[in-house]
């Protein structure tokens, strides 16, 4: 008697456990429930709020900001400084990541040494690295006086205060994120997959082009997908070494420049909804080329 | 289908690995002739693999060389090599198809098509893998995959293929038949293979010849008879099914036999190697469990036991017994046995093997894994 009336609660409780698994509900998941509520709360509702906004412009009727946007040729610029920056910094860094780590997957002395030098600008922030950038590139920087110094060149070069000084922060300050996203994506592909390939009779070339190369192909999407995301919203770089005025006039300055500057919340909401929809067009783009590849194990068991 | 084997003799002469100041493989001089069938075998870190590794061109000699033909060929690139090689973990392409993985060695040597296509489905077929040729590898089980490797090894017709342990991720029934799978395929192919296992059974079953290794060095090459027959040292009778190896002094040395005495226990054998042992020498006797038994009648035992587990083998018992001083001994019995059976144990002198190595004081990394039965 008292066996079954002890027994049966518990069989009740696990059987309630057991039906929700079966539904895929698991209840550890409502954990996450007041970092949903913060995200509502500081972004969904912001951007929506922004999103009403920037359909009810002063004159112009419903889309009259972003027709304004459109018509005015220097903000429409924006667009292309902004590609023009983002896309090129993203290669870059995914492109000089492959070979890094590739050689960083051996163990060599120095190893630690050289990760540490890689990584480091992660730590300094946007701002720091403009800085840095102003003063070591500038005219009278070390690198002029250097170049000066060995007869290389007889007027400064003009690395600030234009495209390649945005161009060179982003790279700085972008490059350790692609480096340890490809290297963390590199060391998941068994090393023996690359001896098999060998023994086939592969060289080192053909060995990356047709193993390695395919296999980390999803994650060097996924990686230009997150450096072009931090590309594109570049801001205190563009303003601080680059020419924000001309060449740089990346889209987040027209968004300050209108909302902050100009004080027209209505345009800089539109404008900001601009620069979203361009990024989600290109990170859909990306995802939907990254699907129609192989995105399976990459261990050596296949 | 039978075809001859395309390499006449590979040499490897003084072949030897270091890392750091450790030496992974001592020199090491075999022949290989064309056709063998060549086992490695050795317990996990006797360097078998990396004598594998150095032969694919996986990892650099440290001294010696390697001759096929007579032509070198320890100084080219993996690549440049042309040896087949089957992996422990398959290591298939997982994002190529079984018919791409299979003719990946053909496209990296510019092969036509027409001729890729007929020599994949060629070997396809003696894998018995051609309905599966469209598949991933992911798709496949564990013993597909396994003949997926062995097909992309041997698409190539290679010279040599080297084999690393490629049974040891599949079940106990898949690894019996792929035992005889490779063997056949070894001699339809006409293969020259070289073979590295730690399963004596395996090496046993497979190989022309038997290449035994410990701690970097050869204990011992030859046969797989001349090796169970005749076990060179107390490593080698311990793969060989010698489970009973009792370190005991040497009492008395007569012609070819010897009697070793200790804790107990005292056993009379056959000498083995060249050195001839004194009165006082430390030995190792070796004994198979299937030539221990209970004694009978007034023979002469070598201990009395107490047993304590016994498994139900079918027609036998498999007896571990227990002596006063604390020795195991492993033992067969076609009579009934209980546990706590007190038991005489006795042996033919011709059937227990002793040992006077200088080595054998190293015995406790040998393999304690059950003879071959």
């Amino acid at each position: 008697m008292t066996v079954s009336a002890v027994a049966r609660p518990a069989a009740t409780k696990l059987a309630l456990r057991h039906r929700l698994a079966e539904r895929g509900v698991d209840r550890t998941l409502l954990l996450i429930l007041p970092g949903a509520l913060a995200v509502l709360a500081l972004f969904c509702y912001p951007f929506l709020y922004g999103l009403q906004l920037s359909f009810q412009p002063t004159k112009g009727g419903f889309l009259g900001a972003y027709r304004a946007f459109f018509s005015d040729p220097f903000a429409r610029k924006s667009i292309w400084s902004t590609f023009s920056l983002a896309i090129p910094a993203s290669l870059i860094n995914v492109g000089a990541s492959v070979p890094i780590s590739y050689r960083m997957r051996r163990e060599f002395r120095g190893k630690r040494l050289l990760l540490a030098v890689l990584v480091v600008p992660i730590t300094l922030g946007t701002v720091l690295t403009a800085e840095g950038i102003l003063e070591f590139y500038g005219p009278a920087g070390w690198f002029n006086r250097t170049l000066h110094w060995l007869g290389l060149a007889d007027s400064p070069v003009h690395l600030t205060m234009n495209y390649t000084g945005v161009l060179l922060s982003l790279i700085i300050s972008g490059f350790p994120f692609s480096y340890l996203l490809t290297h963390s994506y590199l060391s998941g592909i068994h090393p023996s997959l690359e001896k098999a390939a060998a023994t086939l009779g592969a060289g080192w070339w053909q060995r990356f082009r047709y193993v390695t190369f395919p296999l980390l192909l999803p994650g060097l999407m996924t990686t230009f997908c997150l450096s072009f995301v931090m590309a594109f919203a570049v801001f205190p770089s563009a303003l601080m070494v680059g020419d924000p005025d001309g060449k740089t006039h990346v889209i987040s300055i027209e968004v300050y420049q209108a909302a902050l500057e100009r004080f027209d919340y209505v345009q800089g909401c539109a404008d900001a909804m601009i620069m979203t929809a361009l990024m989600l067009a290109v990170l859909a783009a990306l995802t939907g080329l990254r699907a129609r590849l192989y995105s399976g194990a990459t261990g050596g068991k296949g | 289908m039978r075809k001859a084997s395309q390499l006449g003799e590979l040499r490897l002469s003084g072949v030897s690995r270091a890392y750091g100041g450790h030496l992974a493989l001592h020199p090491l001089d075999l022949t290989i002739r064309g056709g063998e069938f060549v086992a490695l075998l050795g317990p996990s870190g006797c360097g078998k693999t990396t004598a594998l590794n150095c032969l694919a061109g996986l990892l650099p000699l440290t001294s010696g060389e390697i001759t096929m033909d007579g032509r070198r060929v320890d100084t080219l690139a993996p690549e440049k090599r042309g040896f087949g090689m089957v992996f422990q973990n398959y290591a298939l392409f997982p994002h190529l198809t079984v018919r791409a993985n299979v003719a990946f060695g053909l496209k990296m040597r510019r092969v036509s098509k027409a001729e890729t296509r007929r020599r994949v489905d060629d070997v396809l077929d003696l894998v018995r893998l051609r309905e599966h040729a469209h598949k991933h590898p992911g798709q496949l089980s564990g013993g597909q995959q396994q003949r997926v490797s062995i097909a992309r090894a041997i698409v190539m017709e290679p010279p040599l293929v080297l084999m690393d342990e490629p049974l040891s991720n599949l079940d106990a029934a898949l690894r019996l038949s792929m035992r005889s799978e490779i063997r056949r395929i070894h001699q339809e192919f006409g293969l020259t293979t070289i073979y590295v296992t730690h399963d004596q059974e395996e090496a046993l079953s497979l190989a022309d010849r038997l290449v035994v290794l410990h701690a970097g060095q050869v204990s011992q090459i030859g046969t797989p008879a001349e090796l169970y027959e005749h076990p060179a040292d107390a490593h080698v009778a311990a793969f060989m099914g010698y489970r009973n190896l009792l370190t005991l002094d040497l009492t008395a040395v007569e012609a070819a036999e010897a009697v070793a005495e200790g804790r107990g226990l005292k056993v009379r054998g056959t000498v083995v190697g060249g050195v001839r042992p004194r009165p006082g020498d430390t030995a190792t006797v070796a004994i198979r469990p299937e030539d221990l038994r209970v004694a009978e009648g007034d023979e002469q035992p070598i201990a009395e036991a107490t047993a304590e587990i016994v498994e139900y083998h079918g027609r036998v018992l498999h007896v571990e017994a227990v002596t006063a001083h604390g020795d195991r001994l492993h033992l067969r019995s076609a009579g009934t046995v209980r546990p706590g059976d007190a038991l005489r144990v006795a042996v033919d002198a011709e059937r227990a093997l002793v040992f006077t190595d200088a080595d054998t004081a190293a015995l406790d990394d040998a393999p304690t894994a059950g003879g071959v039965s």
